[in-house]
C-alpha cells in the first residue's frame, strides 16, 4: 500500500506532504510512544491521537515516513514544522483510532506482529 | 579509531525538545554511511534515554563516540537516581507522574527498550546524586 492509498481509504486531509508514493508495509496505532518504540517494523506508519512533537520524533527514530492523527485532530505548527523538517507526511483522518486501524487492516495493511 | 565524538546538553525544562540530540546523532550516522539497522537502534535507545533524563532528572548530558565497529552512548544526569534498578528494568514499571503519561511516555518501557536495542548496557546510579548510563551498539550486531 502507498501513502497515497491511505489518504483515500481514511478520507484523510494532508497536513504535511512528504513522498506520497512511499510504500507502506505495516501500521502501528498507539498513544503511548514507548510502546511504539518497542516494536520496530520496516516501512511502517503511525496512527495516534497524541498531539505533541514527540510523535514526530518517535516516527523519525523509527524511520516511519507517515503519521496519521485520528479523530480529525489537527496538531499545532510546532508539530507540523518539525514533520516538514524531517520529511514526514502528516495526515488527519476523521475516523476514530479503532475504525481507522480497521479500515487499513481490511485493505491489506497488517500490524506485522505475528504471535 | 574514533570517527566522531559528540557532546550534547539535554535541557530538562522543555519536553518538546527531547529527542533533538538523538535526531542529530541519527543524521550524522547516516551521513557517515553507517549500518542502517545500527543507526535505528542507536536512535531509539538514545531517544528513550533523552526522554528519561527530561522526565526524571531535569535534563543531563549525552556523550556519543562513534567508531567503525560500534557506537558508545553515555548519558549522565544529576537527578534523583534510581532506587531499584532491577524494578526499573521491568516492562510496565514506572515512577513517572501521570502528566508524563498524557505526553505519551511513562509506560515503563524506557529502560527495557534501551536494553533491548543496545548490545551492552550498564547503569551506575546513586540515589540523591544521579545516574550514568552507558550503552554500546555494534555496527554489525545481529541482535533484533
Amino acid at each position: 500500500m502507498k501513502v497515497r492509498d491511505i489518504i483515500e481509504i481514511l478520507k484523510a486531509e494532508v497536513l504535511v506532504e512528504g513522498n506520497l508514493e512511499e510504500e507502506v508495509k505495516t501500521a502501528c496505532g498507539s498513544d503511548m510512544m514507548s510502546d511504539v518504540l518497542a516494536f520496530v517494523k520496516d516501512q511502517s506508519v503511525l496512527l495516534t491521537g497524541l498531539m505533541n512533537p514527540q510523535v514526530v520524533r518517535t516516527a523519525e527514530m523509527m524511520d516511519m515516513h507517515c503519521v496519521i492523527f485520528v479523530r480529525g485532530k489537527h496538531p499545532d505548527d510546532l508539530v507540523l514544522n518539525l514533520a516538514e523538517m524531517k520529511d514526514i507526511t502528516v495526515l488527519a483522518t476523521p475516523y476514530r483510532m479503532f475504525t481507522a486501524c480497521g479500515l487499513l487492516f481490511r485493505n491489506g495493511l497488517e500490524g506485522g506482529c505475528d504471535v | 579509531m574514533s570517527m566522531l565524538k559528540l557532546h550534547y546538553i539535554v535541557p530538562g525544562d522543555d519536553f518538546t525538545r527531547a529527542g533533538e540530540a538523538s535526531g542529530d546523532v541519527k543524521h550524522k550516522l547516516k551521513k557517515l554511511g553507517y549500518n542502517p539497522t545500527a543507526i535505528r537502534r542507536v536512535a531509539i535507545a538514545m531517544y528513550e534515554g533523552e526522554i528519561n533524563m527530561v522526565i526524571h532528572a531535569g535534563g543531563g548530558e549525552a556523550f556519543v563516540e562513534v567508531d567503525p565497529e560500534k557506537v558508545e552512548i553515555v548519558l549522565v544526569d544529576k537527578g534523583p537516581g534510581i532506587a531499584d534498578v532491577s524494578k526499573a528494568m521491568q516492562e510496565g514499571w514506572s515512577t513517572a507522574p501521570d502528566n508524563v503519561r498524557s505526553l505519551g511516555f511513562g509506560a515503563g518501557m524506557g529502560l527495557p527498550n534501551m536494553k533491548k536495542y543496545s548490545d551492552e548496557m550498564t547503569i551506575d546510579s546513586v540515589v540523591g546524586e544521579g545516574t550514568t548510563l552507558k550503552m554500546i551498539i555494534y555496527a554489525q550486531s545481529t541482535k533484533l
